[in-house]
């Protein structure tokens, strides 16, 4: 397996300040919006922005949840993994709220496919939008496409985006993996 | 972890281990925010057919099993014993096997008969989930009932639980038993002499006659409904009279009350008001009567979507 540092713990960081600031500029203070992030990854990125955005606006109280999409998945009888693998967290009604759908790496596009199903559930939001760490271009099997993006990578059907979140900060980074042939 | 069913059929507890009595729990728990959403329904089973074979009555599985398959969006067939045609001599096998020729994928099952549920399913090319066969098991019944005890008391490892009443007719209490033991409870069995299996301390329980001393052991007490239907005679062959069963093995305020501590009680329904618990007992705090009910629909749901995970999407509906 070889693997190339797409982004290191300096470079996430700049990114998620700026995806922050990206949320902040198109929702202000959030108030009328909500982010929620996929299970199970989705949410330690969810999380993250969370934090930093209370940070940016302190004060503010951000509409946050989690999402689990394991009941809404189009591959169920297809693959092995079937029970839940973490709760669903959603507090409040989607109603008229613009959701930011939360996910770290956005690949063939079935998972948000997913996620919207499962979302809708919770009401009818005024909008929904796509935020991911990650975009892989080229790739997706379902026309969706992210509205706010950490970084877009070329990469091939065999590799592997892996986003590492380390004990402390300075060990987070995003990795593009390959199998040597 | 494991993330699937170590079986293809729900035929009752015994056949499954403590891991896939874990997965259904974790997995009902995912169901159970699903039923507390404002939309209550996941696409997960919609392709998939489902017959619920009725040929014994049943109000609570009945529609539990009907809810729970529709919340999965699954296709399903009903059909109960006294309008079809096994009044006209069909056999079991002829009649389920007719209706899997129709493209059914998952049959759910009660039936007067013990080992109706097995039968099938060494005989017939489908999902089969047990829902009650005569005094045998009721996997459905006990999986709820301990995911209630789960839910109440946050745990069922070393638990306390009497089953208490009518244990020679219950496949709620066999099925109970086994439930609870894989899961680590602590299990008696209470009820009068008559009404106890010859056995039942082969089970590895506590076997008590004194309905005072059981509830002063236990934690939760699980009141058994006395099955009518199934005494023989004129109803009541077993024990002298209804009053006298209620005296002795009935739970009433006074009785509650002398234990002076807080014990959970459940039935499995439907109850016998002033027999086996009086109208006060059911309706008090402690009580998770209705609980279990509501339980039932979010612990279905798991084991139908869990064992229709099992069936081969190209091989659906063959």
């Amino acid at each position: 397996m070889r693997s190339v540092t797409l982004l290191g713990s300096k470079a996430l960081g700049l990114t998620i300040d700026r995806l922050c600031f990206q949320l902040i500029e198109d929702h202000g203070d959030l108030s009328g919006s909500a982010l929620v992030a996929l299970q199970p990854r989705g949410v330690l990125l969810g999380r993250r922005l969370r934090d930093e955005l209370t940070r940016i606006l302190p004060g503010t109280r951000i509409p946050y949840g989690e999402l689990d999409i394991t009941f809404h998945r189009d591959d169920f009888r297809q693959r092995s993994v079937t029970a839940p693998s973490a709760p669903t967290d959603l507090q409040f009604s989607l109603d008229e709220r613009r959701v930011v759908l939360i996910d770290d790496v956005l690949y063939t596009g079935r998972s948000i496919r997913a996620g919207l199903d499962a979302l809708l559930q919770y009401g009818r939001p005024a909008s929904v939008q796509l935020l991911v760490l990650i975009d892989r271009r080229f790739s997706r099997e379902l026309p969706i496409q992210p509205d706010y993006i950490g970084r877009q990578v070329d990469s091939f059907d065999g590799q592997r985006v892996a986003v590492e979140w380390g004990t402390t900060r300075k060990d987070d980074r995003v990795l593009l993996m390959t199998s040597e042939p | 972890m494991s993330d699937q069913l170590s079986t293809r059929h729900l035929l009752g507890i015994a056949d499954l281990t403590t891991e896939d009595i874990e997965l259904i729990f974790r997995t009902a728990d995912g169901f159970k925010e699903v039923l507390s959403r404002p939309i209550k329904k996941v696409p997960s089973l919609r392709d998939i057919t489902i017959a619920n074979l009725f040929f014994e009555n049943s109000t609570r599985t009945r529609v539990s099993f009907e809810l729970a398959e529709k919340r999965l969006s699954a296709d399903i067939v009903n059909f109960s014993s006294s309008s079809s045609s096994v009044k006209k001599g069909e056999t079991l096998i002829d009649t389920v096997n007719n209706i899997l020729a129709m493209k059914v994928d998952m049959i759910v099952m009660r039936h007067p008969d013990p080992g109706a549920a097995l039968f099938l399913s060494r005989h017939v090319d489908a999902c089969i989930v047990n829902a009650g066969d005569g005094t045998h098991e009721h996997p459905t019944q006990a999986l709820l009932d301990a995911y209630s005890i789960r839910e109440k008391l946050g745990k069922v490892k070393g638990v306390k639980v009497a089953i208490v009443g009518d244990i020679l007719h219950s496949r709620v209490a066999l099925s109970n038993v086994h439930c609870l033991k894989k899961l680590g409870a602590e299990v008696m069995l209470c009820g009068p002499t008559t009404l106890m299996p010859r056995h039942a301390a082969a089970l590895g329980v506590r076997v008590e006659h004194d309905l005072d001393k059981a509830l002063r052991w236990c934690d939760v007490a699980n009141m058994l409904r006395i099955q009518m239907e199934r005494q023989g005679g004129d109803g009541i062959a077993n024990f002298p009279s209804l009053r006298e069963y209620a005296m002795l093995f009935g739970l009433d305020r006074a009785r509650y009350e002398r234990i002076a501590r807080d014990i959970v009680i459940m039935h499995p329904g439907p109850i016998n008001r002033g027999v086996e618990v009086t109208t006060d007992v059911a309706d008090h705090a402690n009580s998770i009567i209705l609980d279990q009910v509501q339980n039932g629909v979010a612990v279905r749901m798991a084991v139908l979507y869990l064992l229709a995970a099992g069936i081969p999407r190209d091989h659906s509906g063959a």
